[in-house]
């Protein structure tokens, strides 16, 4: 399979990049936690009920198989994929690595567009996921609040009058809703801001973090901004708060780039054309280098220094970069480095066919 | 077989969830980094363990609440059969009616986790949400019932006995 088709068929739509604010908001993603009244949640329910959980939302797919506000929905049992195929869901940010790995009869159910998620049986019974790409918390919420409404029709929810959804794990009960925004902050981080802005954002009841690598790195500059508290406040409250603050740090990663520009735009050039001629030149790369690299490249194209090469160049080799995508597209299991070799090569057939386009 | 997020040589044997900042995080590790990162924890099975963090927070109720620390370890959930001491020590609820069995205890740990909240104030589901309004109108209309016969006005008795029937009716048809 050529490169191309495989990744028109690897991407979902979020990875496509678009949206507002698509220059520094990767995607934004709403998540709703809800449970079934009469059955034991996941991890102390047996087998047979959770097959049960899975028999229930595949009579309601079935039943509906031509919603016309959702698309075509289609279920897949955990147990019905290898563990590569599973790994690449993870990757894309449709299943967590929890319902991969160790969800007794884990199920998920997904759109065409790959924009709607439903994990069944991970920590909660249903995960409701809608990922949007750039900044479109609302849309996104929209959809998962009208996806809980006609679940519900065929669904009696754990829910209570005075705790409100109920949830496996204490931190979700309530609304069971968790808003996040993915953004990419490469000015906030070059200045060394981040350590100053980070506490005043937990401050405010929000978590931030870095969505690649480990403890409090942030690989590719890219950085998860979600609410904290589920209980006590509505869902527009909470979407509202994070909107607001996610609407800051834009503002903040803007004047950023502008202040490094005016300040030091020589620096700033020689860093992004010296990664994007490892990228386009490597023939080994390892995936901490390539998503420093990657988030160069991309800086260098929203502040207009590289006019061949798409912007949705992060979204989308970040991901393909991973360990899964990289083994799926070469149809085998491959050592680290073998696959610091494919991910080099990926990653300069990716970008030579960009400049091919123009 | 996943490898192991540290290293991405060696299968991942461990894998654990870490509360950081209110925020879970997913980790899997093989045996040699998990050493050299400090995580090997008591007993390999640590997928819920490591709700030790929220576990710290339950047993901080007060001493002395409905009998003795023992009594209260055993207590279970009648539906899905979880002790509070299994449920203290994962952090984690059973089923739906775990929330009633050991709801007062939970407060104190909800409080912390949400701050100060313990009421919920957003969505009602729409379909099981009328449903809840319709048994709280029953129970309004059967006490207004109970006080009409106490006090003889057999006309209006009369007529909230009607209105439950109507009311059951309707319940039944959910
Ligand atoms: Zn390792
Ligand atoms: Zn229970």
């Amino acid at each position: 399979m050529s490169l191309n088709r495989f990744i028109s068929r690897a991407l979902s739509d979020w990875m496509k990049g678009g949206g507002p604010e698509a220059d520094i908001v990767i995607s934004s993603r709403i998540r709703l936690a809800r449970n079934l009244m009469d059955t034991p949640f996941p991890w102390v329910a047996t087998k047979e009920q959770l097959e049960t959980v899975i028999s229930k939302l595949a009579a309601i797919i079935e039943k509906s198989k031509n919603n016309e506000a959702l698309g075509r929905l289609e279920l897949i049992r955990m147990d019905r994929l290898n563990s590569l195929e599973r790994q690449v869901l993870v990757e894309k940010h449709l299943i967590s690595p929890h319902l991969a790995n160790e969800a007794r009869a884990g199920a998920v159910i997904l759109s065409q567009n790959e924009s709607i998620s439903i994990m069944i049986n991970e920590e909660d019974h249903l995960r409701i996921q809608c990922l949007f790409p750039g900044f479109q918390l609302e849309e996104a919420w929209n959809q998962a609040n009208s996806i809980d409404d006609w679940l519900e029709i065929n669904l009696d929810y754990a829910f209570d009058e005075k705790r409100g959804y109920l949830t496996t794990c204490s931190t979700n009960v309530g609304t069971g809703l968790r808003a996040s925004v993915v953004v990419h902050l490469p000015a906030l981080v070059m200045t060394k801001q981040m350590n100053r802005i980070l506490p005043a954002i937990n401050q405010l009841g929000l978590v931030v973090r870095g969505i690649y690598g480990e403890g409090s790195e942030a690989l590719g500059n890219i950085f998860q901004i979600s609410n904290q508290i589920t209980l006590g406040r509505s869902e527009q409250e909470i979407i509202e708060d994070l909107r607001n603050v996610a609407k800051q740090l834009i503002d903040q990663e803007r004047k950023a780039r502008q202040r490094l520009m005016e300040s030091s735009r020589i620096m700033v050039e020689d860093k992004i054309f010296r990664s994007y001629g490892i990228l386009s030149q490597a023939r080994v790369i390892e995936s901490k280098e390539a998503m420093q690299r990657i988030s160069d490249v991309r800086l260098g194209i929203d502040l207009g220094l590289l006019p061949g090469v798409s912007a949705t160049i992060l979204n989308e080799l970040i991901v393909l970069t991973q360990p899964g995508f990289l083994q799926q597209y070469a149809g085998q299991m491959l050592s680290p480095e073998e696959r610091d070799i494919r991910r080099a090569k990926l990653i300069r057939e990716r970008l030579a066919e960009q400049m091919d386009l123009n | 077989m996943m490898q192991c997020q540290e290293c991405g040589q060696r299968p991942a044997t461990l894998h654990f969830t870490k509360i950081i900042n209110g925020q879970k995080n997913e980790y899997h590790l093989c045996e040699v980094c998990a050493k050299d990162k400090g995580e090997v924890l008591p007993g390999l099975n640590n997928s819920f363990s490591i709700h030790n963090l929220l576990s710290g927070l339950l047993s901080f109720e007060p001493s002395g609440v409905g009998g003795g620390a023992a009594q209260i370890q055993t207590q279970r959930c009648d539906r899905c059969g979880l002790t509070y001491s299994q449920f203290s020590k994962s952090g984690f609820f059973g089923c739906a009616h775990c929330y009633e069995v050991f709801g007062q205890r939970v407060e104190p740990l909800l409080r912390k986790v949400h701050s100060g909240n313990v009421i919920h104030h957003g969505k009602i589901p729409r379909r099981s949400g009328s449903r809840l309004q319709l048994k709280r109108e029953l129970e309004y209309k059967k006490k207004q019932l109970k006080r009409a016969v106490e006090q003889e006005e057999f006309e209006l008795a009369a007529r909230l006995r009607d209105e439950i029937r109507a009311l059951e009716k309707q319940w039944s048809n959910f």
